[in-house]
């Protein structure tokens, strides 16, 4: 990971039954990850209304990340399912606004992968890194067109 | 701005953990720092939180200061919400007042940078106070509880929590897939370390449920489907056919012997194809339910519609047997549930090193059991597939155990079912014992003495993982036997052991179908697939799931003790379920603010639970809090923004996130 110096600030959406258990066993596995992360605990992932993710964008975060349970392993069946509707559409909104679709990641981590909680947080540091800090885009900015992919 | 309890007066409560937070984290920072945010009347660290002075100082200070919120700054909500928001309401505060904030497993424990491991943590309390400022007071809700106990798996840990529930007066619904109960235990032969015999102490549990006016056992039947809550589940069961009715079956066994196979000559599947059956069958003389099953796979009426059906004259005028019996499904209502559904045995072909499957004088340890079992295939006599009694034998440990290649973990019982069977063989056959170990773990009542006992029956024991069992033989004293290859990493040399009979200590596993059965009760499992208790220590046979929990090794590796005692915890747990009669409902669950809802009901066809309905009357949502979980996807969802989440309000997200990032 490029050590420019940069700390992005990740605000995280983890859901109560999976991805927040998962960050708890980290804890309790003592898996030494980046502290650039701040978890929010919602009871789904279902509940991350997309207003959660520019609002934290307007103050400040350099990225999101949402976690959920595994699709099939919702605790409340399908919440997670609806995460995944709202984040495709949310992406695509983001691009339009000119903020990089890369910002925003969503993950599924069961709860007993605490490994991942490490891995895809380290990993959202160093690609976080690499894009830099964000910057809100000023109204009347020509905007570059950005393409999504997924 | 400030709902309920008038202007907030915050009490900031930042936990050490002994040294756990407060070598990582500076919590005197952290708490004079949350000293100076608005609404904070008094900020403090403390060595336990938890403990009772902790929890004390907490209540005078809500007493002195009159403070109308908490925050505390601790470790993971999961561990100790429930503790602080207890301590809150003894001091006469609404428990939802209080908000933590988890500076150990998601700070503290991860993080080694103490400068930023403790402006996370600031982070953190700032938010909890942004965010706790918006609670209000609520309410639990009183949902009433069905008395019915739901077990599932007839095991020992399933008997005996079906029985401690039964005995306590309770009805009891008893489910197992197998024609009968017992388990892996009814398979054993004696127990370690007392090796008192398995069916001595097994059978009379088993006939008690069997006779049990409290217990409704369903043998060959399986849970299909699972709904509803804690306290009111709703549950599927599908009872197989096995052609024998059981209302009219008096169990005389005479269709066994009146079958038209004389002799029985199909694997036996309970004796692992070491004895044979015939179609029409009973696994094993002591079977509860005492009551025969018909194979449809090898019965002549089912292959061809042509038998004599001399079964069917032997049982006479009782007319048990029943030819068009089908599948059938139960429909049963429990407020509890316990899932005792046991695991497997690593199948040790996927070792193919050891040779199970291409040499015959291979056997698992279950295989053994049979065979010195007095009711098994051989009548309690060791002998090899050939007839011939062993003069050599060779235990391998840890076959499917502490293996990078297989399983990492200890299956716990396999060092003293190894030393058991030693003990067994030697005593049946008189045979030269070699036990090939990586450690030998005694760690139980009586254990370790038993192991002594076994070196000084002359048990010979050789530190080291055995690399391969082959029949190629080096001199003329290997010829015709098994040579097992291992490094003796005692004597620090490759050694040879030439052995009449293997005998494979194969670990335990998860069941296969376990992630099936993890979906189906909404349970989580664990890395290694077993299932997840709620807490290792703390809640050992709660899941995650309220009101279903756990007994025996569908949970892990462990012995029949340990099983029998969890299968009680189990039984006391959701004794203690049902007997309240009612379970309380965490008020986090969605209500809809009429005024702006725009009668779109999108919310409604998002809602899992159906939970949310638009009565033509008004035309405005309305959601039952009854069927509400409290996921809140509808609350995001909602275009107007008329629907609330208890605890999860969009005000009080926006403040945390906004708590957090406000240090930049």
């Amino acid at each position: 990971m490029p050590d420019n110096g940069f700390e992005p600030k990740i605000v995280a959406f983890f859901c109560n039954w999976c991805t927040y258990l998962a960050a708890d066993l980290a804890g309790t596995s003592r898996l030494k990850h980046a502290p650039n992360t701040r978890v929010i605990r919602v009871m789904c992932s279902g509940r991350v209304d997309p207003q959660f993710v520019l609002d934290a964008f307007a103050h400040g975060a350099d990225g999101v990340l949402i976690g959920g349970c595994h699709p099939g392993d919702c605790h409340y069946q399908e919440g997670n399912y609806k995460a995944l509707r709202r984040f495709h559409l949310l992406r695509r909104y983001l691009a339009d606004m000119g903020i990089e679709p890369e910002r925003v990641r969503l993950e599924w981590i069961s709860a007993s992968e605490g490994d991942k909680v490490r891995a895809v947080v380290d990993d959202m540091v160093a690609k976080l890194r690499e894009l830099g800090p964000f910057r809100q885009p000023a109204a009347d900015e020509p905007r570059e067109k950005v393409e999504v992919t997924s | 701005m400030f709902d309920g309890n008038g202007a907030p007066r915050i009490g900031v409560y930042v936990c050490h953990c002994g040294t756990n937070i407060a070598a990582v984290v500076d919590v005197y920072a952290v708490a004079a720092a949350a000293a100076k945010i608005p609404g904070v009347v008094v900020a403090r660290e403390y060595k336990y939180l938890c403990s009772d002075p902790g929890q004390e100082l907490i209540q005078n200070d809500i007493r002195e200061f009159k403070l109308n919120r908490l925050v505390v700054a601790s470790c993971s909500p999961h561990l100790h919400e429930a503790t602080f928001r207890a301590a809150a309401l003894a001091a006469g505060l609404n428990p939802f007042l209080v908000q933590m904030t988890n500076i150990r497993e998601h700070d503290s424990w991860v993080h080694a940078d103490r400068r930023r491991a403790t402006e996370k943590a600031v982070d953190l309390v700032r938010a909890a106070v942004w965010r706790v400022r918006r609670h209000r007071p609520l309410e639990k809700g009183r949902i009433p509880v069905h008395p019915e106990v739901l077990v599932v798996g007839g095991g020992i840990a399933g008997i005996h929590a079906a029985l401690s529930l039964a005995n306590a007066g309770r009805h009891v619904y008893l489910v197992e897939r197998e024609p009968i109960i017992g388990g892996h235990m009814a398979q054993f032969d004696k127990t370690f370390p007392t090796l008192d015999c398995a069916a001595c102490i097994l059978t009379p549990k088993m006939s008690a449920v069997k006779s049990h006016p409290n217990i409704t056992l369903w043998t060959y039947s399986e849970v299909t489907g699972v709904e509803g809550y804690v306290g009111n589940y709703s549950v599927q069961v599908t009872r197989y056919p096995r052609y024998v009715r059981e209302e009219l079956c008096s169990g005389c066994l005479e269709c066994i012997e009146a079958c038209v196979y004389r002799e029985a000559k199909f694997a036996d599947r309970f004796n692992y194809g070491l004895g044979k059956r015939k179609p029409i069958y009973l696994p094993f003389p002591q079977a509860v339910p005492q009551m025969p099953v018909v194979d449809p796979e090898t019965c002549i009426q089912f292959k061809s519609r042509k038998c004599k059906k001399t079964c069917l004259e032997a049982c006479g005028e009782r007319r048990a047997i029943d030819f068009t019996q089908r599948e059938q499904v139960e429909r049963i209502q429990v407020g509890a549930i316990i899932i005792a559904t046991g695991f497997r045995t690593v199948d040790p072909r996927r070792m193919p090193y050891y040779g199970y499957g291409v040499y015959p004088n291979v056997y698992t340890a279950l295989e053994v059991e049979r065979l010195v079992n007095a009711s098994g295939p051989t009548g309690g006599k060791v002998i090899l597939r050939d007839g011939r009694k062993p003069a050599t034998v060779g235990i391998v440990h840890c076959v499917g155990s502490r293996d990078e290649k297989t399983n990492r973990w200890c299956s716990r019982v396999c060092c003293m079912y190894s030393l058991k069977l030693a003990h067994l063989i030697k005593e049946h056959t008189g045979a030269e014992i070699f036990n090939f170990y990586i450690d030998i773990r005694t760690p139980g009542k009586g254990f370790e003495e038993f192991y002594q006992r076994l070196l000084n029956e002359g048990v010979h024991f050789i530190r080291g993982r055995v690399a391969e069992v082959t029949d190629w033989a080096l001199d003329p004293t290997e010829e015709g036997r098994l040579v097992i290859r291992v490094e003796d990493t005692l004597l620090g040399t490759v050694r040879r052991i030439p052995v009449d009979m293997v005998v494979l200590a194969t670990g335990l596993e998860p069941r296969e179908d376990a992630q099936e059965v993890r979906r189906r009760f909404n349970i989580t499992c664990s890395t290694e697939g077993f299932f997840l208790e709620r807490h290792p220590k703390l809640a050992p046979v709660s899941t995650f799931t309220d009101g279903i929990f756990l007994a025996g090794c569908c949970q892990g590796p462990k012995d029949i003790p340990d099983t029998v005692a969890q299968a009680g915890a189990a039984a006391m747990e959701a004794l203690a379920l049902i007997d309240a009669g009612f379970v309380e409902q965490e008020p986090n669950t969605a209500w809809v603010m009429e005024e702006l809802c725009s009668s779109c009901k999108i919310c409604v066809a998002l809602c899992p639970y159906n939970a949310i309905s638009v009565p033509a009357e008004t035309g405005k949502a309305t959601i039952n809090r009854a069927l509400c979980k409290g996921c809140g996807t509808c609350v995001a969802a909602c275009p107007s923004g008329s629907i609330v989440q208890n605890l999860f309000e969009d005000d009080q997200i926006f403040e945390e996130i906004e708590g957090v990032l406000a240090y930049a």
